[in-house]
Parts: structure tokens; sequence; C-alpha cells
């Protein structure tokens, strides 16, 4: 999420704010305040974080960071429409004989559209935010993995030894 | 018209206030008295006006970290409270004699003792020092969102609130600490107290989420130039593993307790006995969440430790690296032990293996940090300063409350001591010796830091051998009727040869709240003695980090000019290479404004829960509108800072010049 | 770290400051980042719920099943809508980089509109489920669908009442850092529900009804 915090540029002329103000006030805020960001800055060491202005992409271009462009998110809508189109026609169609292969296909294509999504809508990159954004997020992926995993696991287990008689008929238990 | 009243009173009747029961009437009156003295006091003092200003809607992360601190000491009390009539109850309550507390009460004493200690103890002592000190120690002026930080503290306060609310009005709980379903459920606790217990946690919960965002946003963005992540101090460091495991665990409460809520207000079937649902879930799920939760705990009396042992040996701590290798192995291995918490739920061999293997492996980086501590010390010019005395009693202590968890850890003992009075000596034995010890050892550390003084040492070291002395007395016993067999939450025993234990636990508990007492009164002898206990350098006890660079207290900006890091126990750096604190060419100051949207919002959101707990529909409707309104006004307001002049940042520097007496 | 410069009091004593800064420092902006930690707590949230649904999505009590509930043309057309506002949020985003506030604000309109339609064909689908007896009550599996998708639902709603706030605070002080700010949550906020969609359409909807 290479956002140009640091904006440093209001081009584009007629959209500038309402009351022309270059600032515009300063705050700091709950959600969606925060202190005035300034260019770099002589932050402590770890991951670099930012960069100088990193402004809009498509003007100044050439910094390397990942910005908005509008072919980005075209990309990005393609592919996600199609990664979405072609599960559902497989299900629908029941275009495979078996579900458990329609089940790991159709997973895999939500997985790989996740990533999509990631990339190209939430732009994430391993350096927005000097690499914490990445980091945040593998960790968090990690913690969904064990949850859901270790929850599958665990209930598969305790049903099967507290509730053997259920586990084949909880469908029609009342 | 009765439509209407039903939707605005709910179930709330006078039969909800307990006169027919005489313990809950004078606790009443009494507190209805000692608040009306409170106020009285406030008014006589025409000091209502500097409550709101610089109190209620401060923003100061020092500020607030107080006012979590004397939350948590609070609540200590009530909490206490709790496990005196416990102890009390436990034993009277043999053969014949039934006690003074019947079952029906006895129950909502144990779930609101270990519902308070832990969300309202704590959890506020342990976010309040690290809200007071992180800032301080990574030399920034405030927290990444200070309005988000005054928002958390007073929805962790109302959560309170509605708890003691419980006592006076309705009931609570009656289910334990963790209510599990299906006793906590519709069909067996139908009244208010398990609503209560819900609506106050999801409301302190929001807090402590919020609080662990901003936490980890302060130690990533904010940290003074040249404090890399291996510079910073150790508390730092347990602080930043705290919030990420606060981060990564409070949603789960959130989720669990949301589908409990579910099943009790719109009959959904997550954890009922029929229609599919599945009551072992919750148990899974809530301790997905629980076991971090005693991480978020004990890390942060961890990063204490390691302040006050380098700083008391004078000596840069033994083997940093390893240290935070350690936190960040305990913080990712907190989430791969849950299961040990219901061995005996039925999961069989092979996952109860995986996961008391997990938890002996979690107990290695801990020892590792012990004997750290104990490299520190070997050698070290040892001051037998009171947070140091605190900090030995917790080595012997929690080291012992250590142990008895490795034994439960192995499944086939644990079958055996589930539950049993065992498991309440283990749980104990860690939290007091662990996170209690922790925190008066911190807050006794930084009380000159935050008020300009010290605390009598005295009336310090009595508190610290009741405490020791009593905690011994207290849960020894109780890891012996374990051993026996006696199970816990229980009221009432058959058994006469039991009793010793019982009246030995007494004593202990009696002890501890001398110990307690013993606090109160050093708080209050060092207010009194205060001028003799002056700590003018700002730096009264050779300290090693940066807030101790600082004066005592810190003024409202921090730092005057953002320090510069070079080194680890940069203060202790500064100090060797001759550092000069500079006395002019200052600067003005940006800092955030004073608000009281966090007061009302949280506020808004306890109305809100009371109208949920009592079904009164209306209030509860138009609260959370006004909760809604209330935020998207507050995000119409952008004038949220201003700049403190350079001459006032002159005036205050140079009140501290002279404090200082000449010399830096 | 160059950022040492001499400062007044520095001549006087004669040492350069190497402890401290004689210029203002401003911390970087931590507000994306606090956002994206909010967004992995919510995370957790939803995981907890699918995996309640995991565990519990089968448990029909002789009730009624995915295959025989769910309508997939209709959530087919929902998540076209979603992915849409995606994009068109997206369009929103790249005015606000050019600064064209005009252009931004009708694409957000756009896009508060594709996330209505989105609502308002979630809950004709809960209101036909309910009605038709397959309610939250009636199992643990609806119980977990409602809840799940629900959730997804409640946060999208939330989603637009920010987004209409936020249309009405672009419009009356323009594209100041402030405002790009919230634009820059928002639209983390909006891409994130579409992720999590992804994953309710799949683990929910198409495999309910492979089940």
């Amino acid at each position: 999420m290479d956002w140009g915090v640091y904006v440093c540029v209001f081009d584009g002329g007629a959209g500038v704010s309402a009351d022309g103000r270059p600032g515009g006030p300063v705050g700091y805020a709950g959600f969606g305040g925060g202190a005035i960001a300034h260019g770099g800055g002589a932050h402590a060491g770890g991951p670099h974080a930012g960069g100088p202005h990193a402004g809009d992409g498509d003007h100044h271009g050439g910094d390397g960071a990942a910005h908005f462009t509008l072919r980005g998110y075209v990309t990005g809508f393609i592919a996600a429409v199609v990664l979405t189109a072609i599960p559902f026609w497989l299900v629908m169609g029941k275009a495979f004989g078996s579900a458990n292969i329609t089940a790991a296909v159709i997973l895999a294509f939500a997985a790989v559209q996740i990533v999509v999504h990631m990339v190209y809508f939430l732009h994430m990159n391993a350096k927005s935010e000097g690499g914490w954004n990445l980091l945040a997020l593998l960790f968090t992926v990690m913690l969904v993995v064990i949850a859901l995993s270790g929850s599958l696991w665990v209930m598969y287990h305790l049903n099967h030894n507290m509730m053997p008689d259920s586990m084949m008929n909880m469908h029609n238990m009342p | 018209m009765s439509e209407l009243t039903k939707n605005l009173l709910g179930r709330l009747s006078w039969d909800a206030i307990p006169f027919h029961e005489p313990i809950l009437l004078w606790t009443f009156v009494a507190v209805a008295l000692g608040g009306v003295a409170v106020l009285a006091a406030i008014t006589y003092f025409r000091v209502w006006g500097v409550l709101w200003r610089d109190w209620i809607t401060s923003i100061d992360h020092k500020k607030i970290g107080i006012m979590y601190i004397i939350l948590g000491l609070v609540m200590l009390l009530r909490g206490f409270s709790d496990a005196i009539m416990m102890r009390a109850q436990q034993v009277l309550s043999f053969g014949d004699s039934a006690g003074f507390l019947p079952p029906h009460h006895y129950d909502q004493v144990f779930t609101a003792h270990g519902v308070i200690m832990i969300f309202f103890v704590a959890m506020p002592l342990v976010t309040g020092l690290m809200n007071f000190v992180v800032p301080l120690q990574i030399g920034a002026r405030d927290v990444a969102f200070p309005f988000l930080n005054n928002f958390s503290f007073w929805m962790t306060t109302f959560g309170a609130g509605l708890v003691m609310m419980s006592l006076f009005v309705g009931e609570f709980a009656r289910t334990g600490w963790l209510a599990y379903p299906p006793l906590s459920g519709l069909a067996f606790s139908p009244d208010v107290g398990v609503d209560y217990y819900i609506w106050s946690l999801q409301i302190a919960g929001v807090g402590t989420l919020l609080s662990g965002i901003n936490l980890i946003a302060t130690i990533v963005k904010m940290r003074a130039p040249g404090m890399s992540l291996m510079k910073m101090p150790v508390f730092t460091w347990t602080a930043l593993c705290t919030n990420i495991l606060i981060v990564a665990a409070f949603p789960v409460l959130t989720a669990v307790l949301a589908l409990l809520s579910l099943d009790r207000y719109t009959g959904t079937n997550f954890f009922t006995n029929d229609l599919g649902g599945n009551a072992m879930m919750y148990v899974n799920l809530i301790w997905i969440w629980g076991h971090p939760e005693v991480y978020i705990l004990i890390l942060p009396a961890f990063g204490v430790f390691s302040e006050v042992v380098s700083t008391f040996c004078s000596k840069r701590l033994f083997g940093y690296a390893s240290m935070v290798y350690a936190t960040v192995v305990i913080t990712i291995l907190s989430y791969l032990v849950w299961l040990h918490h219901f061995f005996t739920m039925g999961s069989g061999a092979s996952v109860n293996s995986f996961f008391g293997i997990t938890t002996m492996i979690i107990s290695i980086p801990t020892g590792a940090k012990i004997f750290n501590w104990l490299f520190t010390m070997y050698r070290g010019r040892i001051r037998y300063e009171v947070p140091m005395l605190w900090t030995i009693g917790f080595m012997v202590t929690f080291v012992i409350g250590g142990m008895t968890g490795v034994l439960l850890a192995v499944p086939p003992a644990d079958f055996a001591l589930h539950n049993s009075l065992f498991l309440v000596a283990h749980f104990h034995n860690v939290i007091i010796g662990g996170v209690l010890f922790g925190m008066m050892a911190g807050i006794t550390y930084w009380f000159p830091k935050a008020f300009g003084y010290k605390l009598d040492p005295f009336w310090g070291k009595c508190s610290f051998w009741f405490w020791l002395v009593g905690f011994y007395f207290a849960f020894m016993p109780l890891y012996v009727l374990g051993l026996m067999g006696v199970t816990r939450r229980l009221s009432h025993f058959d058994d006469p040869s039991l009793r010793i234990w019982f009246q030995i636990a007494a004593f202990g508990a009696l002890l501890i709240f001398l110990g307690i007492l013993s606090f109160i009164v050093q708080l209050v002898v060092s207010f009194w003695k205060r001028s003799s206990l002056r700590d003018t350098t700002g730096d009264p006890w050779d300290g090693r980090t940066l807030e101790w660079s600082t004066s005592s207290p810190p003024p409202a900006y921090n730092f005057a000019f953002t320090p510069v890091i070079h080194d680890n126990d940069t203060w202790a750096d500064m100090k060797k290479s001759g550092y000069v604190r500079p006395v002019k060419g200052f600067i003005p100051i940006h800092m955030p404004k004073n608000t009281g949207a966090g007061f009302i919002i949280a506020g808004l959101s306890a109305l809100c829960a009371f109208g949920l707990i009592w079904h009164m529909w209306l209030v509860s409707a138009v609260a959370f509108a006004s909760m809604l309104i209330a935020v998207v006004v507050h995000t119409f307001n952008y004038k949220r800072d201003f700049h403190i002049p350079a001459d006032e940042v002159l005036r205050v520097e140079g009140m501290r010049t002279r404090m200082l007496g000449g010399h830096v | 770290m160059s950022e040492v410069m001499l400062a007044e009091a520095e001549v006087v004593t004669g040492t350069a400051p190497r402890f401290h800064l004689a210029t203002e420092h401003h911390p970087e902006n931590g507000t994306l980042f606090g956002f994206w930690l909010y967004l992995m707590s919510d995370c957790l949230v939803f995981a907890c719920l699918f995996a309640a649904y995991a565990v519990l999505g089968r448990n029909y009590a002789g009730g009624p099943t995915g295959a025989e509930l769910f309508d997939l043309p209709l959530v087919a057309v929902n998540t076209s809508l979603l992915l849409l506002s995606s994009i068109t949020y997206g369009f929103a985003m790249l005015g606000m980089q050019r600064g064209a506030l005009r252009v931004t604000l009708f694409w957000l309109a756009v896009t508060g509109l594709l996330g209505a339609g989105f609502i308002g064909i979630e809950l004709h689908e809960f209101a036909h489920l309910i009605a038709e007896g397959a309610g939250p009550q009636r199992s643990a599996f609806l119980s977990s669908f409602f809840t799940l998708v629900g959730t997804h639902g409640l946060h999208v709603t939330f989603g637009i009442v920010w987004l209409v706030v936020l249309m009405v605070q672009a419009a009356r002080h323009g594209l100041i850092p402030e405002n790009r700010r919230r634009l820059m949550c928002l639209s983390l906020f909006w891409h994130f529900l579409d992720v999590v969609w992804i994953g309710v359409f799949t683990f929910v909807y198409l495999m309910g009804v492979l089940a």
C-alpha cells in the first residue's frame, strides 16, 4: 500500500480541495486521522518504510513502487471475473463427476482469487509500511490456518469420541 | 401503552434490586455512602472542571495509563472481596453448617471473582503500565492514536461499571468466568446474569482490541531516530508482542461471545443441545482466545522484571537477543497449546498428545528468561529496593507455578487433576507470582516517574512480605487438596479432615488482605511524606532507559527535543557519554487536543448494553443510534490539535533546570 | 539519521547534539497501518465464523440443506455486484489520485449503489429463506449460515454508511490529506469485504450445493 500518503502533490487542477487550501487541517484523530506525515523523516531504523514523496504514480512515475493505475485495476477485475465464473460454472454445470474434486478445484480458485485481490486491489507488496503490512498479513493467515484446521481436527475427534452415533446422521438428528 | 412500557423497561422491575439479601443491601449502602462522599468532596474542592478537562477528556497517554491503573487497583478491592468471601465460606461450610453463602450466591461470587480479576484488574494494570511507559521508552510524544486511547480506556471502565452494577441490579452469571454453554445458554441461565457477563466483556473487549492496535502502530511507527527494533528496551519488546497477541486473540473472544448472545437473544443453535448445536465448539473457541490471553497478562510482567533486574543490578540485561527471541517464540507458540485446558473433554490420545507436547515446549523459552535474569544478577551490585524484592519473589514463586503447569501438561496427570483445587492453585501461583508481583514491581518502579515522588519503602516492604507469605499460606494447601481429589468451585464439604487445609488457606488470605492494606497505607503515607520522598532529578533509581531522562512527572510533551538513539540502554549510554541537557533553542510542539467524544461514545455503548441486558429494546435502539451519530459527528471535527508555543516549552524546561539545581 | 543539526544550544555548549534532534520530528503517519491491523483482527472474527460454519455446517437437524436452499444464479448476480463495486471504488481512487473531486464523488456514488444492491438482494434472500421455514433457528447449519453471511452483510452496510459520510466530507472540505487517508482506509475495508466474500461464496454457497 504505497499510497500517496506523503501527499506533496495536488496536480490535476480542477479537483483540488474545495476551499483551495494546500494543506488542510492536520489532526490527531481516531480512524481516518493522524499526524501530518512528512516524506521520509529520520524514522527509526528497521525496515525502511515509505520512502520520500511517494506521490502520484501516473504523473511522477518511475519510483518503482506500486500505485493505482487503471491498468492494474482492470487486470485484477478481469482476472477476478474469470476466477469467479469458472467455479460457478463447475458447480452449476456439474462438470466433474466427483464432488470432492470439484470442491478442491473451487477452493484452489478461491485461494488464487484472494491473492489477485490482495495484489491488484489492496496493492499488497513486501515494501508497504516497511514490510509490516505483509508481516501482519502472513501472521494473520497463519493464525487463521491454525484456528480453522485446529478447530476442525479437534472437533472431529471430539465428535467422534463423544457423539459417535450423531457423526453419521447429525443431519437428521432433531 | 404496555407495548411501549415493555420496550422501554423490558424485564427490569423492582424485583431486580436485592432488598431481601442483607449482604448485598449493606454493601450497596456502603458503596452509595462512599460514592456520595467522593462526589461531595469533588464538589467541595471544586475540581469538577479539572476532572473533566485534565483527566476524563485527556488523550495524554500518561494520564490514561494512570487512570487504567487506578481502575485496576479499585477493581482489585472488589475482586479480592469475592476471594475473602469464598475463603470464609469454604472454611465454615462443613457437614451440617452451610456457611453464609447459598450456592446460588456462591456461584456468582466465584464467577465475578474470575471475570473481575482477569478482565478488570490484570488487563487494566498491564495496559496502564504499557500505556504510560512505552511512548516514553521509545522517545515519542504520545501513542499513535491518542483519541482512540482515551476511548479504549472508557470502554474498559464502562465494562467494569456494568459488572459492578450487576451486584445491585439483577444478578451476575453463575457459570464460572468462561461461561460454558449449555449452562450459559438460554435454557439453563435465562436470567440477566450471563447477559451482564457477555456485554461487559464485549464492551471492554472492543477497548482492549483498539488499544492493541494503537500500541502496535506506536511501537512500529513512532520510535525515535536510531532506535532499531533490536535497540528497543525489553519492556517495549514485550509490549509489542503482548499487543500482537491482543489483536490476534480478542477478535476470537468477540466472535464467540457474539455467537453465544445470538443463541440467547435470537434462538440460534450454535451451542444448544439440540437442533445441531455443539457446546464443545464453544469450549474450543473460547480457549483459542483464552490461552493467548494468559500470555497477554504475563509478557508485560516479564518486561517489567527485565527492566527492574538490570536497573537494580546496575548491569546491562544478560542475553538481550535471546530475551527477544524467547518472547517472540512464546507469542507464536501460545497459539498451539489451547487444548490443554480441556484434555478431559474427550478428544482422544492423538490430539491430547500433540497439545501436551506443545505445552511442554512452551515452558522452555520462559526458562531461558529466568536464566537470563539470574545471569544478569550474577556479579551485579544488587540493590534490594522494593521492586527488586517483588522480582525475587516472582522468580521463586513463578517457577513453582510453572512447574506445576508442566505437570498438568501431561494428559494422564491432568485427567486426575483437571478442575481440582490443584489447577486453581497452579493458575493463582503463576498469575499472582507472575502478573501481580510484576504489576506491583512495575507500579513501585515507575511511580516516581508518574507522580514525582517515590513510594514509602517501609510500607512497600510490608506489603511485599504480607503478599509473599500470604500467597504461600493461601495456595499451597490447595495443591494438597487438589492432589487429594477435591473439586474446584464447591461451596460445601462433608469430609472434616479437609478442613484444616481450608483454615490454613483462609489465614493466607488474611495475610494477603494485610498486604493490600499495607499497599493502601503506603499510598497514603507516601503522599503525606511526599516532600521527603521527592524525585528531583527524574532518575531516582539510576535507570538505564529513556523514560528516566525526562522530569518526574514528565511534561505533557514528554521530550522537548526528540531523542536520537545510539545504543541499547539508551539513557545509560547517554549518561556515560556525558550527555548535556539542552536548555535553549526550543521549538513549538505539535500536540493533540483533549476531547470528550470517547467518554460520551463509550457511555452510550454502555447504555445500549444495559438495555440489551434487560430487554429494554427501545433504550438500546436509541442508544445505539446516538452512538453512531456521535461517532459521525466526531469525524466531522477536523480541528483536533494545537501547538505548544516555544516559550511555554522554555518555561517548563526552565523549571526543571532549577529543580535539577543547576547540575544535569 | 542525518537530521541531526547544530542548534543554538549546542553552539553555546560547544557540542553537536548527538542525542537529540534540533528540529521538529514528524513520525510517520500510522493511520493506514493501524487500519490494516484492524482489518487483520476483523479477518480473525470472520475466521471464527468460518470455523463455526465448518464444524456445524452439516448439522441440518433434519431440516433443509444448502443444496435445497441456495439459489446459485442469484448468488452469482450478487457476487458480480460486489466485484463491480470493487472496481468502481478503484476508479474513485484513481480520481482521488488525480485530485479530481467530482470524478471521485461520482464513482463513490456508483460504488455505494452497487453495494446497496448487494444488500438488497441479500435481504431478499434472507426473507425468502425465513418465510420458507429455513430461518436461523431451524438448525445449526442455518444458524451459522445466517451469522456468517449476515455479518458480512452488516460490514457492507456499515461500509455504505461510511461511504456516504465520506462523500459529504469530501464534498465539503475537498480532497485534503485527512480525507484522502479516510478514503484509503475505506478502500482497504471495501476490498477486504470482497476478499471475505470470495471465501463465503466458495465455502458456503458452492460447497454447500456440492455436499
